[in-house]
């Protein structure tokens, strides 16, 4: 490292710096702070509810004892800083977890009562009911219309072609996409731009209609314009479907969500209205999170 | 979409459940069949070869009482190899089976005697003498090898039910040979003859020494010529080569030539080194340069991935330090790629051992009685070998061209078991 | 020389050039600095010392052959000066016999003069050849030697012959490719000479052997290649239909279904099959699996050929299986785990997302090493010349006998062989056909898999 006092450009950065607070390095918060989930995880009448949820990486843990409720028809956001495992945690609401060799999970996952990792569950049915957007646009390397009607037509949702024909054009519709693609369903859905992509694949998730919709940082990718459109569209899904985000952007999970849970190494920290978590949060380690502290 | 009057996704979803699933555990059936089907081929490859192969290893032999009668030998000059080497030990043989059955005496019945013992073990005989000479004018038990027919009335391929005329041996001699048997004097013992002798026209005097060596002379020649070569190649491709299109043509034609058919490489080898350089034919050293021409771009392939794998920082810390390139390489990334280039090495001159089409070519398939003692000397190689056997009706070829194939087997598993370790114990993660 | 004792000597050569580099090097470090170390100095006097000798002796060994043989026939007899091209080929052959064995032959006395020729000639050869190579080793031994001085590069020299060296291994891939190209092409263009492109490749009758009545002119046998084209391809299409759904779909079994333990043994196992040697395979289809289909033929009172296209064509799918499992494994590991999952987030089965997203996405690849497939077994050999038969029939009944390219190639070139006869000529009219092709296939294949790979990189 150069002197400081021999590079006064170095110096003058040195002194903009923020002093580091006192605050101690993230990971020594004592562990009583992370174990009991500040605010209020119950909601009445839940779409799905969540207790005490471990899960493992073969011998490491992911997530340490989450509970959460999420309740119909609202969009949830879960934030937290990388690598707090609350993309692992989405994966668990339908099993996605499952492609993964060695990762266990313990506790209790309730879709409408009903436990998901019952033995007697089938995965194909529980991810027809609960969907799921990724990180990166993932596209088929099909047409458009074929990414679409993919779901349909493994499930045989459709009667006839005039049936999928119809589910097509309405799941682009509500995603948006319809004016932009409607002349060019036959082309590779590989073709499109990175945030018409995301969009199709919206589009894909909810042509099979599902309950839930697990958003996995689905704007991460995404230059700010298409952010602001696929942000829109969430916005206007809430009314059908149930929304869970993980996102890493607090701006957004202020803009779109109706509760914010925040999570910390593998712990459900704090939970709430996302008005009150980002006015008002708790707890200490939410505060320093939303302040800009870390992330 | 769900709405009051058809059913909802979910319902629709789990109607459907069954079919797909079934669907689902025939297509993984369909898979398990498949992997299966490859498992039961080369099973049953492996225990024809095998089950066919392992009474080569074992020959039938006859004890007689031969009488090393100097007079009948014609031997008046001990110090005369050439006495020793060409005097007439059939009749030896003859005169002792005589002795032994004094009770035939017409010319069928004789003929019928005579048959019993291989037409080449005058060859053995005189073998045993000369590293035996003090045996001269004495009596000795010595074991003969017998007949293929009677080997292989040994080993129980013969018939017996079938009309006499219809099986390659008479009722007299299988009364002959049980005889024999039943006192000891004819038995299955280790068939050293075939990991001894040269190739033959009679079964039982056929072995794979020649071959053998032929295998090992030009393996040699295409090693010392392929690994270096290919070593150099790879160092230049990965290290120096400018990303030009002299450099993309070499590439490309790399990786073309690796999946050339081995013919070719055969026809290249008669046209330019038999014709052109008028070098000799069925000679290890035109066998070996053929294939290293042929096994070239395998082991050029894996030697620059054992180059690519050695990081770049043990390329930079020596730059660093102000070596050349050219000393980075051969002091530095060299010996770290070299078990990865060894292992291609190996593997290429597996292939190189198994390879026959290229050599039948350039006339490494003549019939070679002499084992060859040079890499100018006219030889076979092993598969080729296999070949020239697997063309003789005799049921004791048959049971040899198994047995060669499983010599041949036997070496390319322990070579490639060589790679395998050699990968094992010097993979390295960065 | 026996080639043996050369290399002793050569080797020895380099060792003491080496040294003696070195030590002058030594000598002359002590008082002066030097640009490179001993070494360099050592190896470079080495390098130049023995390269350019030995550049010339191989260089007259490869030509003196050509020389005394022209030589030599020059020298013939005059009782001999009527014989054609392939007759003064074999009077060659015969002087080179009686001057090195006891061989004798009903020309023998006629052609002592040539023997006796051939013989001073080889030993002026011999004698030229090692004189001037130790000249040339002298002459640059010397010149190196003054250029070792404290001031001279010994380094950068040294590594510059290293890098020719590199650069010419490199190289060999081309020269082996022109090697090959020219090869077949001579001897094809003069067998097309006699036997016109046309009726070689639509011609639908193929008798070579018609040729060897030598007193009829122009009566060349017939080279119509049509029916070992269709043998061919006849062959390969059983192979593949053999080895494509079986090796696909144990690609896909083993890398999506199979359980890590399973696979960990299932996979090298199956690539057992790859290891062993083909004509291992050719004497397992013409021992075992043709009687075998010839007896399973009777019971359906089918005719089956004793050397039927079937059994060659299964054995070589056998073959071929783990080369497609393991081409076809490739491409369906690099399909992005993003596309199975966004499949399985859809709520498809296994199967659904293997057979409507991983294989429709992996296709191209799977094509490409399919086509690799495609000309492994229209190249394969010894499989065909074991089990298959050599009538050339012209038919796509698997179960009757057909004959191939190789097979022809192997059976024309095998044996005895006046080089000139159309007949020999045209097993290279037939590997230009094979060289063609395969490289055809091949390029095209490359290309396809790497594109491929490229999509998802």
């Amino acid at each position: 490292m150069s002197n400081p006092i021999k590079n006064p450009l170095a110096a003058e950065q040195l002194v903009a710096d923020p002093v580091p607070s006192a605050g101690e390095p993230i990971s020594m918060h004592p562990d009583a702070d992370l174990s009991k989930t500040v605010g209020k995880i119950e909601v009445k009448n839940a779409k799905m509810s969540m207790r005490s949820v471990d899960v493992f990486y073969g011998d490491k843990q992911a997530i340490f004892d989450v509970n959460l409720d999420i309740a119909r028809n609202e969009v949830i956001a879960m934030i937290g800083p990388s690598g707090c495992g609350k993309s692992t945690f989405l994966r668990c609401l339908n099993r996605m977890n499952d492609t993964i060799e060695n990762c266990k999970v313990t506790g209790s996952v309730l879709l409408e009562g009903e436990d998901i990792y019952a033995t007697k569950q089938d995965v194909v049915p529980l991810r027809a009911q609960v969907g799921m957007v990724f990180q990166k646009p993932n596209p088929f390397p099909k047409s458009i219309y074929d990414n679409v009607a993919y779901g349909p037509r493994i499930h045989g949702l459709a009667h006839s072609n005039v049936d999928l024909d119809e589910i097509v054009e309405t799941s682009l519709q509500r995603a948006g996409l319809w004016s932009e693609v409607k002349d060019r369903l036959d082309q590779p859905g590989t073709g499109l731009s990175g945030g018409q992509q995301q969009r199709l694949c919206i589009a894909r998730t909810i042509a099979v209609s599902p309950e839930v919709i697990l958003m996995d940082e689905p704007c991460s990718a995404l230059d700010p314009i298409a952010t602001a459109k696929i942000e829109e569209l969430i916005d206007e899904l809430r009314s059908r479907f149930t929304i869970a985000i993980v996102t890493h952007s607090m701006q957004q999970a202020a803009r779109v969500s109706n509760r914010t849970a925040y999570f910390h190494l593998g712990y459900l920290v704090e939970v709430g209205k996302t008005d009150d978590i980002f006015t008002n949060p708790n707890h200490k380690l939410t505060e320093d999170y939303i302040t800009g502290r870390f992330g | 979409m769900s709405n009051s009057h058809s059913p909802s996704t979910i319902e629709i979803v789990n109607r459907n459940l069954a079919v797909r699933y079934a669907r689902e555990r025939r297509f993984r059936r369909l898979g398990l069949a498949a992997v299966l089907s490859g498992f039961a081929a080369l099973i049953f490859l492996m225990v024809t070869i095998v089950g066919d192969g392992w009474r080569a290893f074992q020959q039938g032999y006859i004890e007689l009482e031969i009488n090393f009668d100097a007079e009948a030998l014609e031997i008046d000059d001990p110090a005369d190899d050439d006495q020793w080497q060409y005097a007439d030990y059939t009749s030896l043989i003859r005169s002792a089976l005589r002795e032994r059955f004094p009770a035939l005496q017409t010319r069928k019945e004789k003929k019928l005697l005579y048959s019993l013992v291989s037409p080449g073990a005058d060859y053995q005989l005189a073998n045993m003498l000369v590293e035996n000479r003090e045996w001269l004018g004495q009596v000795q038990r010595v074991r003969l090898p017998v007949d293929d027919d009677i080997d292989v009335l040994l080993k129980g391929y013969v018939d017996e039910t079938l009309p006499e005329d219809e099986r390659r041996i008479s009722n007299a001699q299988i009364e002959l040979v049980k005889g024999l048997k039943s006192s000891g004097e004819i038995a299955l013992g280790f068939n050293h003859i075939f990991f001894t002798a040269g190739d033959s026209r009679e079964p039982e005097q056929a072995g794979i020494r020649g071959a053998l060596i032929g295998s090992f002379l030009t393996l040699v020649v295409t090693l010392s010529l392929s690994f270096p070569i290919a070593v150099a190649a790879a160092i230049y491709l990965e290290e120096f080569a400018p990303r030009n299109r002299i450099t993309d043509i070499i590439e490309v034609n790399i990786n073309n030539l690796a999946a050339v058919p081995s013919i070719v490489f055969g026809l290249l080898g008669l046209a330019v080194f038999l014709n052109l350089f008028g070098m000799p034919r069925s000679v290890p050293l035109v066998g070996g340069i053929v294939l290293t021409l042929m096994t070239l771009p395998t082991i050029i392939i894996s030697s620059r991935a054992a180059l690519k794998a050695v990081p770049p920082s043990i390329r930079e810390a020596a730059l660093g330090l102000g070596a050349s390139k050219m000393q980075v390489i051969f002091h530095h990334v060299l010996p770290l790629a070299l078990p990865g280039m060894l292992t291609g090495a190996i593997i290429g001159m597996a292939q190189a051992l198994g390879e026959t089409a290229p050599l039948l070519m350039i006339g490494m398939v003549a019939f070679i009685v002499d084992i060859p003692a040079g890499f100018t000397d006219p030889a076979t190689v092993l598969p080729v070998q296999i070949f020239l056997w697997s063309d003789s009706p005799e049921r004791g070829f048959v049971e040899r061209t198994s047995a060669a194939i499983m010599v041949l087997l036997f070496f390319l598993i322990a070579m490639n078991a060589v790679a395998v370790l050699l990968r094992r114990r010097f993979e390295r993660r960065w | 020389m026996p080639i043996s004792t050369l290399f002793t000597v050569i080797l020895l050569l380099l060792a003491v050039a080496f040294y003696a580099g070195q030590r002058k090097a030594l000598g002359f470090r002590a008082r002066a600095q030097t640009q490179a170390l001993p070494f360099y100095h050592g190896a470079w006097f080495a390098v130049y010392l023995i390269a350019p000798a030995c550049a010339v002796l191989a260089v007259w060994s490869l030509l003196d052959g050509v020389l005394i043989k022209s030589m030599v026939l020059q020298s013939l007899p005059a009782q001999f000066s009527g014989a054609s091209d392939a007759e003064r080929e074999l009077l060659y052959s015969e002087v080179s016999r009686l001057a090195y064995s006891r061989f004798s032959s009903t020309n023998a006395d006629a052609l002592q003069g040539s023997v006796g020729t051939y013989m001073s000639l080889n030993a002026t050869s011999l004698k030229i050849k090692y004189t001037l190579s130790a000249m040339v080793m002298l002459a640059c031994g010397a010149w190196a030697w003054l250029r070792l001085q404290p001031a001279f590069n010994a380094r950068v020299r040294f590594e510059r012959v290293v890098l020719a060296l590199l650069l010419g291994s490199a190289c060999l891939a081309i020269f082996t490719t022109v090697g090959i190209v020219f090869s077949v092409l001579f001897e094809a263009l003069r067998f097309f000479d006699t036997v016109p492109f046309h009726e070689f490749v639509f011609g639908t009758h193929w008798s070579p052997q018609m040729s060897i009545r030598e007193d009829q002119v122009g009566s060349s046998g017939a080279f119509g290649a049509v029916p070992l084209f269709v043998g061919t391809l006849l062959i390969s299409a059983i192979a593949m239909t053999v080895a494509v759904p079986l090796g696909l779909l144990s690609a896909i079994y083993l890398s999506e279904y199979a359980s890590r333990s399973f696979r960990a043994w299932a996979k090298p196992a199956l690539e057992v099959l790859a290891g062993i040697p083909t004509v291992v395979y050719g004497f397992f289809a013409a021992i075992t699996v043709a009687p075998l289909l010839r007896g399973f033929g009777e019971m359906l009172g089918l005719s089956v050929a004793s050397e039927s296209a079937l059994a060659a064509g299964l054995v070589m799918g056998v073959m071929i299986i783990p080369f497609v499992s393991s081409l076809s494994d490739d491409v369906i590991n690099a399909v992005p785990q993003s596309l199975r999952d966004a499949s399985y987030a859809l709520g498809a089965t296994r199967s659904e997302t293997i057979r409507q997203v991983i294989i429709p996405a992996a296709l191209p690849g799977i094509v490409g090493g399919i086509l690799l497939a495609v000309s492994r077994a229209i190249g394969e050999t010894m499989i065909v010349v074991m089990a298959a038969g050599l009538s050339a029939n012209l038919t796509i009944n698997p179960l009757e006998a057909v004959t191939t390219v190789t097979v022809q190639i192997v059976t024309l070139l095998v044996g005895d062989q006046e080089f000139d006869s159309p007949k020999t000529l045209a097993a290279f009219a037939l590997g230009l056909m094979l060289f063609v092709t395969t490289l055809c296939l091949n390029v095209i294949a490359l290309k396809v898999v790497r594109k491929y790979r490229e999509q998802y990189d």
